[in-house]
């Protein structure tokens, strides 16, 4: 899993019928330290995350494991809202 | 499976109902020699692993697998905890294999 903080929101009206109904979040993967890695990804959030918040993203044939989200064609899911991230370096 | 430092734990209220009760583990992946390897991950533990401890994990859909029948949404898993490990010491270990260069003559061609 990654982490990651959320950055925007996607509409789409045109998608697969399969997606109907989920919410799908641009989400910016970041280190523990929360600085940003790499180019944001686009996951269905599962666990209502708003903006801004640092979520666990699950990602892979994994994502489909989430609440709801067996047969849907998706590779990257929220799956927690962070409430903290402890490392060594940041204690 | 990869070799990893636990190098912090993740807290999070509100979660996927698969994964109430899991702890939450940030992992650096480490080279046999013990040298960082790219970036930090969350993994799910499934051994009872904490901070500062050498681990290995899983990733992708099997790592959900430690925890069946239980469906776990989590693509890494620590699976095991490192007493230690040892490296050939002999050097016989075969050499790391150069990434094999694209042939430029096509475009040589090309370009005349």
């Amino acid at each position: 899993m990654i982490l990651g903080k959320v950055v925007g929101t996607i509409v789409a009206t045109r998608k697969d019928e399969r997606l109907v109904g989920s919410t799908l979040l641009l989400v910016q993967p970041v280190l523990p330290d929360g600085e940003a890695r790499g180019g944001p990804i686009v996951a269905v959030d599962t666990v209502d995350a708003g903006a801004a918040e640092t979520v666990l993203v699950v990602s892979g044939s994994s994502a489909r494991m989430a609440a709801g989200q067996a047969d849907r064609p998706i590779d990257a899911a929220i799956i927690g809202i962070v409430d903290v991230v402890s490392t060594n370096e940041a204690s | 499976m990869h070799l990893a430092q636990v190098i912090g734990t993740v807290v999070a209220t509100i979660k996927d109902p698969g994964l109430a009760g899991r702890t939450f583990l940030v992992l650096q992946p480490l080279s046999p020699e013990r040298e960082s390897v790219g970036v930090p991950l969350v993994a799910v533990d499934s051994v009872g692993a904490g901070r500062g401890e050498e681990v290995f994990f899983v990733r992708g859909r099997e790592a959900s697998f430690p925890f069946l029948p239980a469906a776990v949404p989590t693509d890494a898993s620590v699976i095991g905890i490192c007493d230690h490990w040892s490296l050939d010491a002999s050097g016989s270990r075969p050499p790391r294999r150069k990434p094999r260069r694209r042939s430029s003559r096509a475009t040589v061609k090309g370009q005349s």
